[in-house]
């Protein structure tokens, strides 16, 4: 039985639904030499901002059980050098490119989704408004419901380009930030971005991170994003992309499950780079096994119904 | 192009209580690695530890001309070099690799000189055998806490590497740093064609791109910085390098090293 594992995302057409996590596959390129960037769903490049930045100074990151802090900082090369010298190869290879675009303020977002929307070869745009480990922006308007209905609007009225807000978990109720982004015209949201989170050296007593804190992800964080991506869903009708410590085919199946249309893999990519098609061959086994012609005929389809305790005899 | 490969232990030596040299039967990887590159280690696939761990490709085995594997130094001080100290024959230890950028070799040949401390021997075998093939004389300077911590000195002699040893018991060579011989050297060998090669703590990277510089040699030091994924993914391992006439800018040590040229590095 063949099996359609499109996923749509707006106007924007998804191969399949597994994409590269931001910040935990460079620019794309970097992987070029290790997996064939068209067959994954989607590649979210690493945030950017109008600028290039530094980052933060090392050591930016730390392993925790289960997973690891991060605080980058954002290094960057800024959206300019990006179009000149990383989107034309991304196109080369038949990238799905997705955009992960960071602003200070909320003229930077509307600013970077033009400059975006110009550029040949721009899948769709993901807004940070989730970054953890930055003081200026970002953060502050996704940690506030009309900061992320404020500037989901202005970027809405910026671009045509299908646009999916990436939310933090770092919120007492992240389906409220779901609806918001809905109301304000996005096309779907992301979620999660990392837990804040901190590690300390008892014997020196430092903090491990340059930056003092940083951002959870990994296995460790999984539970909690397969709840919140269920809270988002029954919350409301906008596409839900899931991502937090997904390892495996049957982890991404989780998120789609609990209510998710497409997953994100980020940390994974770290330990093994050549999940991807691990990953989209066993979604596809796995829906061969269930009998779901559709990948999208998943989302949503966890059962609670009280069930009759059955006799097995084995 | 790196390989993932899942490569048998063939061997692992016990060098002291700390140190082990550790035998995989990777063969890809070592047929295609270079001086100065390194791997991406996990062993099990459980959780902890999550990440993988780079270590520099140490020695590449050969039957004849066939290449069977590749071994690797280390020094238990975390997870992964526990379990590597532990890993015993048929255990499988998966490897990324060769990544990053070698050490270049210099032409034409004259003089090489090695600096290492303590783990940082790792790159220098496989260095010491491209540099003599090519005709190079080799000096490796080698320093450690003691002399039960300096391994593989036969290994280097039958190469005909020369050996400069430092401790900072003075249970072995020159009690004190290794740059300090380093440094007496380097005084007396004006005129001479030379290039220094540096691995070790990043300390001791400083002070040799210091003191070459301050007897105008060039340097080539490889550094280790807390890496995440190794291909350039994550911008973990960053290190400052200088850019225009004052400026500095943090690069990737996985993809634009692990070696740079020492004058590059931005020292702090
Ligand atoms: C090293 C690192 C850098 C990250 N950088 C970004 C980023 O630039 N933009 C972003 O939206 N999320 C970033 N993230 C968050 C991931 O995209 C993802 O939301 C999070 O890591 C959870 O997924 P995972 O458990 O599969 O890694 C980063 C995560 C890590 C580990």
């Amino acid at each position: 039985m063949p099996c359609d594992l499109t996923v749509q995302i707006g106007t924007l057409t998804l191969g399949n639904p597994v994409i590269a996590a931001s910040g935990c596959f460079g620019y794309g390129v970097e992987y070029a030499d290790v997996v064939d960037l068209s067959l994954l769903g989607g590649v979210a490049v690493k945030g950017l901002f109008l600028a290039e930045r530094e980052g933060h100074p090392p050591q930016r990151i730390v392993e925790t059980p289960a997973g690891m802090l991060n605080a980058i900082g954002l290094q960057g090369i800024g959206v300019h050098r990006f179009i000149r010298e990383k989107l034309p190869e991304l196109r080369e290879r038949r990238a799905t490119v997705i955009v992960n675009i960071c602003g200070s303020t909320l003229d930077e977002y509307v600013e970077l989704a033009r400059i975006l929307s110009d550029a040949d070869g721009v899948g769709a745009l993901e807004l940070n408004i989730s970054c953890p480990n930055i003081k200026e922006g970002g953060i502050t308007f996704g940690c506030s419901l009309n900061g992320t209905f404020d500037v989901v609007s202005a970027v809405r009225k910026a671009t045509r380009l299908p646009i999916i807000p990436k939310l933090t978990p770092n919120v007492t109720d992240v389906a409220s930030f779901a609806r918001a982004s809905e109301e304000a015209g996005a096309d779907a949201v992301s979620l999660v971005n990392t837990f804040l989170a901190m590690a300390i050296d008892v014997e020196t007593r430092r903090p491990k991170l340059s930056n003092i804190v940083g951002g959870l992800s990994g296995p460790a964080i999984r539970p909690i994003a397969v709840r919140m991506v269920y809270e988002c869903r029954r919350a409301g009708k906008i596409p839900v992309v899931g991502m937090g410590g997904i390892a495996s085919a049957a982890d991404a199946i989780e998120f789609m499950i609990a209510g998710a249309y497409a997953v994100q893999v980020g940390t994974a990519n770290f330990v093994d780079p050549f999940i991807w098609t691990w990953l989209v061959d066993g979604i596809r086994d796995y829906l061969q096994r269930h009998g779901i012609a559709r990948v999208r005929d998943l989302t949503g389809t966890l059962d609670t119904t009280a069930r009759e305790k059955e006799w097995t005899s084995s | 192009m790196p390989v993932d490969v899942e490569a048998r232990v063939i061997a692992n030596t016990r060098l002291s209580p700390d140190y082990n040299v550790i035998s995989l039967a990777a063969p890809a990887i070592a047929a295609a690695a270079a001086p100065g590159q390194f791997v991406m280690v996990k062993l099990g696939h459980g959780s902890t530890p999550l990440l993988r761990r780079p270590f520099s490709v140490f020695e590449v085995l050969r039957t004849g001309r066939t290449v069977n594997g590749l071994t690797l130094l280390s020094k238990r001080i975390g997870v992964t070099t526990q379990m590597l100290f532990d890993a015993v024959e048929g255990d499988v230890v998966s490897c990324l690799g060769p990544l990053g950028r070698p050490y270049a070799t210099i032409d034409p040949p004259a003089e090489a000189w090695m600096v290492a401390g303590g783990v940082g021997l790792a790159p220098f075998a496989t260095l010491a055998e491209a540099l003599c093939a090519r005709g190079t004389s080799v000096t490796l300077f080698y320093g450690a806490r003691t002399g039960r911590e300096l391994f593989y000195l036969d290994w280097f002699r039958e190469r005909g590497v020369r050996l400069v040893l430092a401790t900072e018991d003075g249970s072995l060579g020159d009690r004190g740093r290794v740059t300090q011989p380093l440094e007496r050297e380097l005084q007396a060998a004006a005129g001479r064609d030379l290039m220094v090669y540096a691995c070790g703590p990043e300390p001791m990277l400083a002070a040799v791109a210091r003191v070459a510089a301050t007897y105008h040699r060039a340097s080539q030091v490889s550094v280790e910085r807390v890496m995440g994924c190794g291909l350039g993914g994550c911008y973990s391992c960053v290190i400052p390098v200088r850019q225009d006439p004052t400026g500095r800018h943090y690069v990737r040590s996985c993809i634009a090293g692990p070696v740079f040229a020492g004058a590059d590095v931005v020292w702090e």
